[in-house]
């Protein structure tokens, strides 16, 4: 008794992960997406809705970076490459890129820190090492700690054009490897100083103005606030209708409303 | 019944040696991807260079391989020294009932995600380290103390199983001799347990200088070279874990080439200490 149980327990569950497995493959052509993980929550989000309205559609959401993003749409294994850089290189330049969304870079200080506003003068010299004490910048002496994005990492490549132009990073920076974690490591450290997506930004942290002007998507969509990236897509040779049909959706008012109701800055 | 014998002998046969024919497949392709790159580039040069910049292509990775000594070095003072004496303790001088309560706990350690390890670092010891000794708090203090409590339980269950299994004649005799317990285990008992111990210390070895998710947490991933205890710092496994979902050409080839050097650094260091322990 007891066996023919569990024999009827194993069939139901070979069939239940046949069934899993088969379930996904139907016969609709698939668009692949890849590439910057500040983009991907967003990208996924409107996929779903995406699917939702039109029930042939099937889109696969992947992250793995904007170098990734590049790389997988040049060699036209995705239908669309992600990257949230500001400028692409020389690789996909005979690609078709829409910017779909543009993403600001904000400055944050801990909770504690009295700083309100610092040039972007300063903020050059904090980062590539020139100013090392917070009492250079008008606040009681500490020393400074930077806290940067690991090599390779958009939102890093970004930061660096705008504010470290041709200069490198100051050789005593230390690394975290997400908007996250960066956001912890500067909540727990009154001296640190850092820099993540706005879109991330939370009571946890205090962000800084730079030359006067406040860190806001709305500044940074009147163009006041210069610290900023937009987030392309990029699309494979000989892209299919259905990846077209996407991608206008991504650029359609419904789609660009999700996208500024989830912190990023539309583009329309 | 002689053919399903045959069957059964041989599929574990194959077992047997299928993790051999992983590993060997894991080795083939980490050497095969990196080292092209590390003759191209010259070993020399990624060995004892401390620039690490891919998007400037300078791939000196000097910095990270101390990085991995310091911090493996400090998770073993930190470890060692605690997990042999929780092991002598358990086994020889704690009541049945302590041992019964303290052993699943300490198994219960080794079952913690390392990025549960991780983050208590950086939200609990960082700032108390921070606030006490200054620096950071990211630093290879914090992440050798860390990486010790995550070695415990390796180095404390091996420890343990190789002073149980030592013949109750050993202690007997000794303690019929007139020794004290303290006397017999460091005099007699430890000595004949050595082997198991540097065994379960070379696991610990491994899982701290492999361990990537809680360092890249707690270590502040810096690439200087660092000079005090509370300098961060940044390891090879860290350095590879935080890049390689970017990189791309010679920076990917970058990081397979440093994978190498882990891998032969690992393999030195093992039969290093085996060798040692041999020789006496």
């Amino acid at each position: 008794m007891v066996s023919l149980l569990k024999r009827g327990l194993l069939i139901a569950f070979i069939i239940s992960i046949y069934l899993f497995i088969t379930r996904g493959s139907k016969t609709a052509t698939i668009i692949r997406l890849a590439g910057s993980t500040a983009f991907q929550p967003f990208a996924e989000k409107l996929a779903d809705v995406y699917m939702d309205k039109n029930e042939s559609a099937v889109i696969d959401v992947q992250g793995g970076g904007s170098a990734l993003g590049i790389m997988a749409v040049n060699q036209g294994i995705v239908d669309i490459g992600m990257a949230d850089m500001l400028q692409l290189p020389r690789v996909v330049s005979h690609l078709t890129k829409v910017v779909c969304a543009r993403d600001g870079i904000a400055v944050i200080v801990h909770k504690d820190n009295p700083i309100e506003n610092i040039s972007k003068k300063q903020l050059q010299d904090i980062f590539t090492g020139k100013i090392t004490n917070w009492q250079k910048v008008g606040v009681s002496p500490a020393p400074l700690r930077v806290i940067s994005r690991e090599d390779g990492s958009g939102t890093r490549k970004s930061f660096d054009q705008i504010v470290l132009k041709k200069n490198k990073l100051t050789i005593n920076a230390m690394y975290q490897d997400s908007n996250g974690t960066i956001r912890e490591a500067v909540k727990s450290d009154e001296n640190a100083i850092g820099y993540i997506s706005i879109g991330f930004i939370n009571s946890s942290v205090k962000t800084v103005d730079i030359d006067g002007i406040n860190a806001t998507n709305e500044n940074v969509k009147n163009g006041k606030y210069t610290l900023a990236r937009p987030i392309y897509l990029i699309l494979k040779k000989d892209i299919g209708q259905d990846a077209r049909q996407f991608i206008d959706f991504l650029l359609s008012n419904e789609a660009q409303t999700i996208i500024s109701k989830n912190g990023l800055i539309p583009v329309k | 019944m002689g053919v399903n014998e045959k069957i059964i002998e041989k599929t574990i046969y194959f077992l047997a040696f299928s993790a051999i024919f992983i590993l060997l497949l894991i080795t083939i392709f980490i050497f095969k991807e990196g080292v092209p790159f590390l003759f191209n580039y010259g070993v020399l040069k990624i060995i004892f260079r401390s620039s690490w910049s891919p998007s400037d292509q300078e791939f000196g990775i000097f910095a990270m391989i101390i990085g991995s000594i310091y911090i493996t070095l400090g998770a073993l003072i930190v470890g060692i020294p605690l997990g042999v004496a929780c092991a002598i303790y358990l086994c020889e001088f704690a009541h049945k009932r302590t041992r019964l309560i303290i052993k699943p706990t300490i198994e219960l350690l080794a079952g913690i995600p390392s990025v549960v390890y991780g983050f208590m670092g950086m939200i609990v010891l960082a700032p108390i380290i921070r606030s006490f000794l200054g620096g950071s708090g990211l630093s290879i203090l914090s992440a050798s103390l860390v990486l010790g409590i995550m070695i415990l339980p390796t180095i404390i269950s091996i420890s343990m199983d190789s002073l149980m299994a030592l013949p109750k004649t050993y202690k007997e005799g000794s303690i019929a001799l007139g020794a004290t317990t303290w006397q017999t285990v460091i005099m007699v008992l430890l000595p004949a347990a050595k082997s198991g111990i540097i065994a379960g210390i070379i696991l610990g070895l491994g899982r701290a200088i492999g361990e990537t998710m809680a360092v890249i947490m707690i270590a502040g991933n810096s690439l200087k070279i660092p000079v005090s205890v509370l300098d961060s710092t940044r390891t090879m496994t860290a350095g590879i874990a935080l890049e390689m979902g970017y990189a791309i050409g010679d920076h990917r080839m970058a990081l397979f080439a440093m994978a190498v050097i882990l891998f032969i650094f690992i393999l030195l260091l093992n039969s290093l200490v085996t060798f040692i322990f041999q020789k006496k």
